[in-house]
């Protein structure tokens, strides 16, 4: 027992959680594993960045047998999440379950009435931060932030925006847009980011504010052009585009790539996948990643993450707000 | 030059020793994947994709995309031999396939099926060999409002040329589109047609729900009733003259089959689009443009052979988008992305540049798993034909088993089993009234990527209709989705106009 209880000690990120699981069954805390195959669900559409990163994940976790059982990545992107949050929610005490979430884990409770409190979810591991770049077509005439707002202004309304569904983060980081340079656009929703890269190419829509991971492949191939990150400092992968902040606009925004389960998951199993995640953010592979897809590893677990979602939750709350204060107005 | 230099490159990687047992073996197992109804390419796909670590990423996808191409050709087998679609894909192959095998063809419609299937995917192969890379250009001049006019086509495809009660069509097309509605609408995000709040229909009414209830229980249903106990299949033989037969009557079929291929090919390619509208439009243009269309719907090999090749052909366009752009065109093709982010390979623009001997090793091996799949597919049709040979009592006990295991199985869910039991009752109901189900099924699955498109279409262009009109390509396919409307019925009024003159004189 003594030398469990250093064991567990060792594994600093996950040690309250344990100790939690250790006080109902201490000797499965250790030996639970998962029976059958685990489902991960995606709260977005094939091809996005939510979704290549969850699907990352599953491969990372194979190839490094983190887990006992395989991990099935299953897409339930229908209304913004809504679907994956309602799935959750209806599954609860299951402990084969884990769901990838984005920023819409707070905002589609917010804006639709699915019945879902996110504070009744399990909170497992926050794996990185996302971050958002604005872009435009290679072919636009666009260089800086500047002529992207005189060319806004010029389209009298007409600027075809695209990003992911209404009221998702790409949608809150347009808002954010709009109020801070007193600009109107034409806001187009798509599935996922991956469909909103390739309009974005294609000519269909204007510009966008995709993740860097989801146009990456264009930007690599000429396609594309990033105007300005909104994040506090310069992006590695991009030296050469400035901050929204660096400009004087004070715009930074995250989308937080984290893991969620349903309520009541047994903590012996809450434990095994902390701790399945703590050992995945260790890897090589998610170093290397985050550093090339501009992603900032920052890993949370247990009551903090918790927290932090209820405070992220909260402050959607006030900008959405502000969005339907505009809308109506 | 240098395309053909590449490709002999990539062949020397798809013909190693490994890699071939690899495409027999994917093929196998991807054909009886497909032949089942309920699991499909998606499936077999999923479950093998953890596998391939043991081998080097080449082979890997080497594999996934023979289980494709393997399920691609074994989704006509449900079709001909059970009336039952195993996928979307397959839909228009029952409406041939299913009344050959009725009048004891089954064999001869196996044949067509494998063969369209073989030209099919090789007619796609050769031009994503020649074409890849300046392709991906049109996939890109693919906005919302060229997929709205090119579904919008594919609809009129079916009211214009088929040959049922077309006001019996247009409802059931309409009622494909309610029924598409049902679930989260993408747009708001708000729950529509939920029952109250009946949590299974957030997801929506799956294609497979909705085609294992009406072609599967309905089909039993409405057998039991018409030949209480004599069986409605005749039973079936197959000897090498059949072959030999079956091949040579496809050798007339040529015309058929190149269109049905450069159109598979095409519209595959169109992220989004994919092979079920390509396999309908294939379907009713062979149709149309033939000498005898009413002999349509009643057991005509060339009804089997055009959705065939099409589908086929639209399976190989559906990687082209996934490669060049990593926009997956099809959920199996999402996978397949899966798969290559897994590797390390980055799918996108830069793939042909960055990693030339792992993409031609891959197009190589399309062909090599085409060759396998038609020479497997052939070898066992006796023994698929064998199974229809079973006493109808013990034959629709079975079928009613896969059907509601093929139905529980995707999404584990109770509420499926259900909506597949009411679904079998409105399927045997509509069957007897004598509505067609194919527009219903086609428009469940058609139905959401129609509105998600208008909707945006009309978003971005500030609520302007006249959009899908101004904009070339889709203005284009707008005024053939009039024109195959309009044409059926000049058609028909001039026949009904000279009947009404006759008895007159």
């Amino acid at each position: 027992m003594i030398y469990k209880m250093t064991r567990r000690a060792a594994l600093a990120g996950v040690a309250s959680i344990a100790m939690i699981a250790a006080g109902a069954t201490s000797a499965l805390a250790e030996n639970w594993k998962p029976q059958k195959p685990v489902e991960m669900v995606i709260m977005a559409g094939q091809g996005g960045g939510a979704d290549r990163l969850a699907r990352l994940f599953q491969s990372i976790i194979q190839k490094e047998k983190l887990s006992s059982m395989p991990i099935l990545p299953v897409n339930k992107g229908g209304g913004s999440g809504a679907e994956a949050l309602r799935y959750l929610k209806d599954n609860a005490g299951d402990a084969h379950k884990i769901m990838a979430t984005l920023n819409s884990y707070y905002t589609t409770p917010l804006r639709t009435d699915i019945g879902v409190d996110i504070e009744e979810f399990t909170p497992i591991a926050r794996m990185a931060l996302d971050t958002f770049v604005l872009w435009v077509n290679a072919d636009s005439d666009i260089q800086t932030m500047d002529d992207w707002v005189a060319a806004v202004k010029a389209s009298g309304g007409e600027w075809k925006m695209g990003g992911t569904g209404t009221g998702q983060e790409d949608s809150l980081v347009t808002a954010m847009l709009e109020k801070e340079f007193d600009i109107k656009v034409t806001y187009v929703p798509f599935k996922g980011g991956g469909d909103v890269a390739k309009n974005l190419v294609g000519g269909h829509i204007d510009s966008t504010v995709n993740n860097p991971s989801e146009q990456m492949g264009f930007w690599q191939a000429g396609k594309s052009r990033p105007i300005a990150a909104f994040t506090p400092e310069r992006l590695e992968v991009f030296p050469d585009v400035p901050t929204a902040r660096e400009l004087g606009h004070d715009i930074v925004y995250w989308m937080q790539r984290s893991f969620v389960a349903p309520k009541d998951m047994p903590a012996e199993a809450v434990t095994y996948y902390t701790e399945m995640f703590q050992k995945l953010a260790e890897t090589e592979e998610w170093q290397t990643y985050t550093k090339d897809k501009a992603l900032i590893a920052d890993f949370l677990t247990g009551d903090e993450l918790q927290a932090y979602f209820i405070e992220e939750r909260d402050k959607h709350a006030a900008i959405l707000a502000d969005m339907e204060g505009d809308g109506s107005s | 030059m240098d395309t053909l230099a590449l490709l002999a490159d990539g062949f020397a990687t798809s013909l190693s020793p490994l890699n071939l047992m690899i495409v027999l073996l994917g093929v196998t197992a991807g054909l009886f994947i497909g032949a089942m109804p309920g699991l499909g390419s998606v499936n077999g796909v999923a479950i093998v994709l953890p596998l391939t670590f043991i081998v080097p990423p080449s082979s890997a996808i080497i594999l996934l995309c023979a289980i494709y191409y393997g399920a691609m050709y074994g989704g006509a087998i449900s079709s001909i031999l059970l009336g039952i679609p195993g996928a979307s894909t397959a839909v228009a192959t029952t409406f041939d396939g299913r009344p050959l095998a009725q009048q004891g063809k089954a064999g001869l419609a196996l044949i067509a099926a494998a063969v369209a299937s073989f030209i099919g995917g090789t007619i796609s192969v050769v031009l994503f060999t020649l074409f890849a890379v300046p392709l991906a250009d049109l996939a890109l001049a693919f906005g919302p409002a060229e997929e709205f006019a090119l579904v919008l086509m594919a609809f009129t495809t079916f009211v214009g040329l088929g040959g049922d009660d077309k006001l019996k069509t247009i409802i059931m097309i309409c009622l494909g589109l309610v029924l598409s509605t049902v679930g989260l609408d993408l747009i708001s995000g708000q729950p529509r047609l939920i029952f109250g709040d009946l949590p299974g229909f957030y997801s929506g009414i799956s294609f497979l729900v909705l085609a294992i209830g009406v072609y599967g229980i309905g089909e039993i249903l409405y057998t039991i009733e018409s030949s209480r106990t004599a069986p409605q299949v005749t039973p079936a033989r197959i000897t090498l003259r059949d072959l030999v037969d079956g091949i040579r009557t496809m050798n007339r079929m040529w015309r058929t089959m190149s269109l049905g291929s450069f159109l598979g090919f095409f519209v595959g390619m169109l992220p989004a689009a994919g092979a079920t509208p390509a396999a309908l439009m294939a379907y009713g243009i062979a149709r149309s443009t033939s000498k005898t269309p009413a002999s349509f719907g009643k057991g005509n090999l060339e009804g089997v052979a055009a959705p065939e090749t099409a589908n086929n052909a639209a399976s190989t366009g559906s990687l082209l988008p996934m490669l060049t752009l990593g926009i997956p065109g099809s959920p199996t093709t999402a996978l397949l992305l899966g798969g290559m982010v897994m590797w390390g390979l980055m799918p996108g623009p830069m793939l042909f540049i960055e990693q030339p001997e792992f993409v031609w090793g891959l197009i190589s091996s399309l062909y090599t798993a085409n060759f396998a799949a038609v020479a497997i597919n052939i070898a066992l049709i006796p023994l698929f034909v064998w199974a229809l040979r079973m006493p109808f009592t013990v034959l629709c006990a079975l079928v009613m088993v896969l059907c509601i295991v093929g139905g529980f199985a995707p999404s584990q869910k109770m509420h499926d089993v259900w909506l597949i039991a009411g679904f079998g009752v409105a399927g045997y109901l509509l069957r007897k009234a004598d509505y067609p189900l194919a527009p219903l099924v086609l428009a469940l699955v058609l139905g959401p990527l129609m509105e998600k498109s208008f909707r945006q279409t009309l978003i971005a262009e500030q609520g302007n209709i006249f959009a899908f009109v101004e904009r070339p390509l889709s203005g284009t396919f707008i005024a053939l989705a009039a024109l195959f409307f309009v044409l059926p019925l000049v058609k028909y009024l001039r026949k009904g106009g000279a009947r009404s003159i006759a008895p007159a004189e």
